[in-house]
């Protein structure tokens, strides 16, 4: 268990850290990374904020940060709750992510939860699939560095 | 209110209309609640009897509702006795709408059928006997539908939607709509930046493959292929568009070569999102016809959806983005349409910067009211569909009519 504890650590430092590319490395190369809206889910509808599988297409996502688009220029800082386990390798967990501009100003940008199916190749915890449902339906501003 | 366009083309624009709260109020007023048709929903939304939605018109909540016959029904959520809002879900089905505070009650249509205690208990109390509920019913919207999207009006003297839309934007509706749709979800942004720079946004094809680098970079849209800007005889409507693979790689190299633009250097690993599956017979592969004032149809590739502005203060509105397919999509087309999603939306690739871009120019005009944004892109004068995207005319022909609806036009303003 202590794996997967370890694994979502490292998930939300990576983030904040701004190291997008050992964010993409959490992911094992067979992956489904999928940010729905509770809105959407209580309604059964399956529309995507944003939507990968598998590993090249969140490859792509970073490389279109760093290279071609434009966003707002931020810190993350992502808090994730206990892993609530539901089975060897699957788990739940809250998290508040807060957004931080360069003048230092914060504001909660998006709460939810995670749910991870993950895998250990050759023994290092991998994501092999991760929905995140975000109660946050309204985007404040826009989304790209992933949640 | 006064403004003082320094120009009557419009192609000067005072920075303080995005900031004034009065001019806010009697933009709800004048325009959204005035003789313009706004975007409600889609039909598929409501396919049942009593299905009901909640939605917007400018700052006004209203409650879109099929009633036992079929029909279509819009009128204002709020209830007739002191005002708080009659549906608070998203979405539902109910033979009646009833009032949480003190159980009023309205049919589907929006009358108010009844209320508790009306005749008082034990003969004391209640309403008066010659109480009228018919005369406080909730304000209802003139309705009309084109091939399935919902449009309505406050106004009595709007003129019927085909004659708003006009020749081209009836034509898109039908376009869009050709068959029926399926609705695969929403997505909603909220931008702290005035309305009107969303417009603004949506009739600036200047900008387009500019900002959203990614058109550019992976090939999706570029100024250099065939495409262009078409208005309807007012100029209120705009659509810009664009033609799939109708330029070269090297004329597109030649033009770029002054911006950050990467043609070369860049390659998706999973080239999946730039498939295009042609699927109207005019070929475009960006259709982005924008209604006056609140509506936007919006093709990117096989990503089809509709958008709506929801104006919530001087300096705040919300995008809200429906997202659908055809209803005689296979499963595969559909999973494309949804990954497909990527390209727009909130985190879209082609869609994300325009979000930071109307907050910087919220943020930095605050302090320059008396300055105006320059809009000559394109030329000067009398405002014209082109056959080129080298152009941000469509922008003074929303002002032109904006200001007509404001009662605030320009001496001589072009039209």
């Amino acid at each position: 268990m202590n794996h997967w504890y370890s694994l979502m650590a490292e998930y939300g430092m990576a983030l904040d850290e701004d190291r997008l590319e050992d964010w993409v490395e959490l992911f094992a190369e067979q992956c489904d990374y999928r940010v729905v809206t509770r809105e959407n889910v209580e309604q059964g509808l399956p529309n995507v904020l944003m939507w990968c599988d598998n590993k090249n297409m969140l490859r792509d996502r970073v490389e279109s940060y760093r290279e071609v688009n434009e966003y707002n220029l931020h810190y993350d800082r992502h808090v994730i709750g206990p892993l609530r386990m539901l089975g060897e390798a699957s788990f739940e967990a809250s998290y508040s992510l807060f957004q931080t501009d360069l003048e230092g100003n914060s504001r909660l940008f998006s709460v939810g939860r995670y749910r991870v199916e993950a895998l250990l190749d050759d023994g290092r915890p991998r994501i092999k699939t991760m929905l995140v449902v975000a109660d946050t339906g309204t985007v404040p501003s826009l989304l790209a560095t992933p949640i | 209110m006064k403004v003082d366009w320094p120009r009557n083309d419009y192609s000067r624009v005072p920075f303080h209309l995005h900031h004034d709260p009065e001019v806010f109020e009697l933009e709800m007023e004048r325009i959204f609640r005035g003789p313009t048709w706004n975007y409600l929903c889609l039909e598929a939304e409501i396919p049942k009897p009593h299905d009901f939605r909640t939605t917007w018109v400018g700052d006004t909540p209203v409650i879109v509702s099929r009633d036992k016959q079929g029909a279509v029904h819009a009128f204002v959520n709020r209830c007739s006795h002191r005002g708080a809002m009659i549906v608070r879900e998203l979405a539902g089905n109910a033979e009646r709408l009833v009032c949480l505070y003190h159980r009023w009650c309205y049919s589907n249509s929006g009358e108010l059928t009844g209320l508790p205690f009306r005749q008082g208990l034990r003969g004391e109390g209640g309403m008066p006997k010659d109480f009228d509920m018919k005369a406080v019913s909730p304000q209802r919207l003139k309705v009309e539908t084109m091939n399935g999207v919902v449009f309505g009006t406050f106004s009595e003297h709007t003129e019927p939607l085909d004659k708003y839309l006009g020749e081209f934007g009836t034509g898109m509706v039908k376009r869009f709509f050709h068959k029926p749709v399926k609705v695969l979800g929403y997505s909603r942004q909220r931008i702290r930046g005035n309305w009107k720079l969303y417009a603004e946004n949506l009739r600036d094809t200047y900008h387009a493959s500019l900002l959203h680098e990614f058109f550019v970079t992976y090939g999706v849209d570029r100024a250099t292929q065939k495409g262009g800007v078409k208005m309807d005889g007012r100029h209120r409507h705009n659509m810009n568009h664009a033609y799939a693979a109708s330029d070269s790689q090297e004329e597109a190299k030649k033009a770029y070569a002054d911006t950050a633009a990467r043609l070369d250097r860049m390659r998706l690993r999973d080239t999946k999102l730039l498939q295009f599956k042609n699927e109207y017979p005019d070929g475009m592969n960006l259709a982005a016809p924008t209604f006056f004032p609140n509506a936007l149809l919006i093709q990117i590739n096989n990503s089809i959806g509709t958008r709506q502005i929801r104006p919530k203060s001087v300096d705040e509105h919300e995008v809200f983005q429906t997202l659908f397919c055809y209803e005689d999509d296979d499963e595969e087309m559909m999973r494309h349409r949804l990954l497909s999603a990527n390209l727009v939306g909130p985190a879209g690739f082609v869609s994300m910067e325009d979000g930071e871009a109307i907050e910087v120019v919220q943020k930095a005009t605050r302090s320059g009211q008396n300055t105006h944004a320059v809009v000559e892109m394109g030329g000067r004068g009398a405002v014209k569909d082109e056959t080129h995207r080298v152009t941000e005319s469509p922008i003074r022909g929303f002002w032109s009519y904006w200001a007509e609806l404001m009662g605030v036009e320009a001496p001589n303003g072009i039209r």
